[in-house]
C-alpha cells in the first residue's frame, strides 16, 4: 500500500468516523426532540435565528430545571436547506429515536410529513405554518396548528384594514393586492382572499413571485399599473426584502403594506434601511426581549458561553418563535408527564397533551412570556384561533411597535372552508373522521 | 383571441409599455453583470464555471463585512470599518488572492482534462466557498450600502429609477473597459489565444498558468460588480448566488464566447421576459418570467445553435 493510499484510507475512515459521532445517543429516560433546520441555503438568514432559538430554549431548560421535571432533553438538528426532499430524509432519519413531537419548519415539508406522522404517531406541531385544514382536529388529529393558520390571518389582515379605512362596508370598491411567494406556502391565503373579495366587494390582484424573489420588476410594474390602495405580502426570505425596498423606490404609502407574519422579521427591513419605515406586518406575538424569558436566556445560557448565536440577537423576531415552539412542547411534555405519570411520554400521550394544551395569560407569565395569545383547543379545533396582532416597523430606533389590539379572526368565514378541504382530503385518502362531539 | 389582447393593450397604454420596456432592459443589464462573469471565463479556458454567481456572494460578503468592520470567523466588530471606496479596493485584492489559490489548487492539478472535469470541479468549488464565506462572514442578511443613489424621477407618465440609472451606467462601462482589455491589450490578446487553442498557445510561449491567474481575476472583479449592484437592491445574503440561474438563458441566447453577447442577450431576455410576465402572465396565475427566459433562449438556439454572438465551431473529419 502506497502511503498515498494509506492516507486516503485514514482521512476515508476519520470522516466515516465523524458522520457517527454527530448521530446523537438518546437513552430510554431521556426526551427526544428533533430539530429540522436550515442554516445553509438561499433561506439561511431566516433559518438561522430560528434554530438557535429552538436550540437554546433546550439548553435554558436542561441548564436551569435540570430537564423537563429532572428529565433531560436530548436535542439533535438535522439540515434541511428549507428542501422537501431533505426535510422528509431528516424525518425517516430520526423517527426511530422516538421524537415526543416533530416541528417540520416549512409547509413544504408539513404536507409530506402529515400522512406519515398519522401512522408513526408522532405529534406534529405547525405554529403559524402548514397546511390549514389540518386544523380539524377529527380528520388530522395528529396535527396542530395554533395559534392561528394562514386562513384565519388573511381574515384577520382584511378586518385590520377595513378598520383603517373607517369600517368593513368602505372596502368596497377598494383595490387590494396580495403579492405572494409563489409556492405552497404562498398560496395558501388566496382561497381565502378571493372569498372575502366576494364578500365585502374589494378588487383583489394576486401576484405571484418565483422563488427566490430577488428580481421583482414585473411585479412591481403591475402594482404601479393596478395602484392598490393596500398590498399584502406572504413573502419569505429575500423575496420580503426585495419587495420592502421596491415599495419604497416607487413611494408606495408603507403604512398601506403588510406582511403576514413570516414578512415581518428584522431580516426583512434592515436592508431597505429608512425606506422601510412604517411597513407593518401581522404576527402572533408580541415583538421584543423584554421578558424573564429572555432575562433567563441571558442569565442561564449566553452568561455561560453556552449559546447557539449571538447574544445581540435574541430579541429579534424569529428567534423568539424558535423559542416559543419550544416552549409549548415543553409545556406538553410536562402536562402529559402528569397526566400518565411518566417520565418519557409516547406518542399517544403527547398528543393527547397538545389537544388539551390550554394557554392563559398565567400559564405564558409562568414561561416568563407576557400579552401572549390564549391558546384553547379542542378535539375538532387544533387552531383555536382568536386573534392577530399587528406592528409596525420604527427603522430610526430599528424595533417593531404593536399598532393594534388583538384583531378577530373570521371564525364563520374560515371555518366552514377548513372542515370542507378537510372532508375533501379525508376521502381521497379514505380517512374516516374520529368523532369529536 | 385572447392571446392578442395584451397586444391591443400594449397599443392602448403606450407610456405603460415602454415602462415595461425599460423595466426589461433594466433587469437586462443585472443579469448581463452575471453572464459576463460566466463568458470570461469560458473564453480564456472553455470552463464552465458554476461558482460564478458565488463568487459574486464571496466578493460582496468581503465587501460588506470589511465596510462593517466585523472580523472574520469570530463575526465581533473590529471598531475599524473601511470606506466604501476601501473596501472595494480590498476585496478587490481578495479576488485576485482568491484567483491565484483557485488555479494553484483547483485547476493546476486539472490542466488538459476534459472540459466536463473542470466544470465538476467548479461545482465543487461553488459548494467548498458557499460554506467558506458562511464561515468568515455569517449567514445573516447584511445591508450594503456603497453611495448608490436611490430615488426615481418622471419623464413625462414614465417613471425611472435612479438605481437602475446607474446600474445600466456601470454595465456599459464594465463592457467598454472589458472590450478595449480584449482587443487592445497584449494580454486580452494572450486571453483569446489560450481561448481558441491551449497547446498552440502555450507553443508559443503563452504562460498559460498565469493566464488562468488573470482570467479568473477579471471575473473575480466582474463578480464583485455583480455583487454590489445586486446587494445593494437586495441586501447581501445567501440566495444572492442564485442569481447565476438568470445568468443562463442569457448565455444561451448570447453565445457563451460573446461579451456583447451576454449584454444584447442579457437585455432580449430581460425585455422578453417582463412582457412576457406583464400582459400574458396573469392569464395563467402570474410567475411565468423565469421559464419564459428558457423558452425564449431555447427559440433562438432553434435558429443559431452556437448563440446570438458565439463562436460557431466547425470540426474537420
Amino acid at each position: 500500500m502506497t502511503l498515498k493510499k494509506l492516507t486516503f484510507g485514514l482521512g476515508a475512515a476519520a470522516m466515516m468516523a465523524s458522520v457517527t459521532a454527530v448521530d446523537v445517543a438518546v437513552a430510554a429516560d431521556q426526551l427526544f426532540i428533533p430539530g429540522l433546520v436550515y442554516r445553509t441555503g438561499a433561506y439561511a438568514p431566516n433559518g438561522v435565528p430560528f434554530a438557535n432559538g429552538f436550540k437554546d430554549y433546550i439548553t435554558l431548560i436542561n441548564e436551569r430545571d435540570g430537564g423537563v421535571n429532572g428529565v433531560k432533553l436530548v436535542y439533535e438538528e438535522c439540515e434541511t436547506g428549507y428542501n422537501t426532499k431533505v426535510g422528509v430524509e431528516c424525518y425517516e432519519k430520526m423517527k426511530s429515536k422516538n421524537p415526543v413531537v416533530v416541528i417540520p419548519n416549512s409547509t413544504g415539508i408539513t404536507y409530506q410529513l402529515i400522512p406519515k406522522t398519522a401512522v408513526d404517531k408522532i405529534p406534529l406541531l405547525t405554529i403559524g405554518y402548514g397546511r390549514t385544514s389540518a386544523a380539524v382536529g377529527s380528520v388530522f388529529p395528529w396535527v396542530f396548528n395554533y395559534p392561528a393558520t394562514y386562513w384565519s390571518q388573511a381574515t384577520a389582515v382584511i378586518r385590520y384594514i377595513g378598520n383603517q379605512a373607517g369600517g368593513m362596508d368602505k372596502l368596497k370598491g377598494q383595490k387590494i393586492a396580495h403579492i405572494y411567494h409563489n409556492s405552497a406556502y404562498g398560496k395558501e391565503a388566496n382561497p381565502t382572499l378571493k372569498v372575502l373579495a366576494k364578500k365585502y366587494g374589494f378588487k383583489l390582484t394576486l401576484l405571484a413571485v418565483d422563488h427566490p424573489g430577488q428580481e421583482q420588476k414585473a411585479t412591481w410594474l403591475q402594482i404601479r399599473r393596478k395602484k392598490p390602495n393596500w398590498i399584502f405580502m406572504s413573502g419569505w426570505g429575500v423575496m420580503n426584502q426585495v419587495a420592502i425596498k421596491e415599495a419604497a423606490a416607487n413611494n408606495f404609502p408603507m403604512d398601506h403594506f403588510i406582511g403576514n407574519w413570516w414578512s415581518g422579521s428584522e431580516n426583512d427591513v434592515v436592508p431597505a434601511g429608512m425606506g422601510a419605515n412604517g411597513y407593518k406586518s401581522a404576527t402572533f406575538h408580541p415583538a421584543g426581549s423584554d421578558t424573564k424569558m429572555h432575562a433567563d436566556m441571558r442569565k442561564h445560557v449566553y452568561a455561560k458561553g453556552l449559546g447557539a448565536g449571538k447574544e445581540s440577537r435574541i430579541g429579534e423576531v424569529l428567534y423568539l418563535r424558535g423559542m416559543i415552539n419550544h416552549a409549548l412542547v415543553v409545556e406538553a411534555i410536562s402536562r402529559a408527564q402528569k397526566k400518565y405519570s411518566v417520565k418519557v411520554p409516547n406518542g399517544d400521550q403527547m398528543r393527547w397533551s397538545f389537544e388539551n394544551l390550554t394557554m392563559k395569560d398565567a400559564d405564558w407569565k409562568r414561561l416568563g412570556l407576557t400579552g401572549f395569545p390564549n391558546i384553547d383547543v379542542t378535539c375538532n379545533d387544533h387552531e383555536g384561533a382568536k386573534g392577530v396582532l399587528f406592528q409596525q416597523w420604527d427603522a430610526k430606533n430599528k424595533k417593531w411597535n404593536s399598532v393594534s389590539d388583538w384583531v378577530p379572526v373570521m371564525r364563520d368565514i374560515v371555518r366552514p372552508m377548513m372542515e370542507a378541504d378537510a372532508a375533501k382530503y379525508a376521502k381521497e385518502n379514505n380517512i374516516t373522521p374520529r368523532n369529536c362531539s | 383571441m385572447v392571446l392578442f389582447a395584451p397586444i391591443l393593450d400594449m397599443v392602448d397604454s403606450p407610456e405603460f409599455f415602454i415602462e415595461v420596456i425599460i423595466g426589461g432592459l433594466v433587469a437586462g443589464v443585472m443579469y448581463s453583470l452575471v453572464a459576463l462573469g460566466f463568458v470570461l471565463i469560458f473564453k480564456a479556458s472553455s470552463v464552465f464555471n458554476f461558482s460564478q454567481g458565488v463568487l459574486a456572494l464571496f466578493a460582496a460578503l468581503t465587501l460588506v463585512g470589511l465596510m462593517d468592520g466585523t472580523v472574520p470567523i469570530l463575526l465581533i466588530d473590529s471598531g475599524f470599518p473601511l470606506p466604501a471606496w476601501a473596501a472595494i479596493i480590498v476585496t478587490g485584492l481578495v479576488m485576485v488572492g482568491l484567483a491565484f489559490l483557485i488555479e494553484r489548487i483547483v485547476l493546476r492539478p486539472l490542466v488538459n482534462q476534459d472540459p466536463i472535469i473542470l466544470f465538476m470541479s467548479t461545482i465543487g468549488l461553488a459548494f467548498v466557498l458557499e460554506g467558506f464565506g458562511d464561515i468568515l462572514w455569517g449567514s445573516e442578511v447584511k445591508a450594503l450600502d456603497v453611495g448608490i443613489p436611490t430615488g426615481n424621477f418622471l419623464i413625462g407618465e414614465i417613471q425611472l429609477q435612479v438605481f437602475d440609472m446607474w446600474a445600466a451606467g456601470i454595465a456599459a462601462f464594465m463592457v467598454l473597459v472589458l472590450a478595449v482589455f480584449f482587443q487592445k491589450t497584449r494580454l486580452g490578446r494572450a486571453l483569446r489565444a489560450v481561448a481558441d487553442d491551449h497547446q498552440a498557445a502555450l507553443s508559443v510561449g503563452i504562460p498559460l498558468r498565469n493566464i488562468w491567474i488573470v482570467v479568473w481575476a477579471v471575473a473575480g472583479f466582474v463578480a464583485l460588480v455583480a455583487g454590489i449592484m445586486w446587494g445593494s437592491s437586495s441586501g447581501v445574503q445567501f440566495s444572492l448566488s442564485l442569481i447565476a440561474l438568470k445568468a443562463l438563458p442569457v448565455l444561451i441566447l448570447g453565445g457563451f464566447t460573446s461579451v456583447p453577447g451576454a449584454i444584447v442577450g442579457g437585455l432580449i431576455i430581460g425585455v422578453g421576459e417582463k412582457v412576457a410576465e406583464v400582459y400574458w402572465g396573469p392569464m395563467v396565475n402570474g410567475a411565468i418570467e423565469n421559464w419564459f427566459a428558457y423558452v425564449l433562449a431555447l427559440v433562438f438556439l432553434l435558429f443559431r445553435p452556437q448563440g446570438l454572438f458565439g463562436d460557431k465551431i466547425i470540426e474537420r473529419v
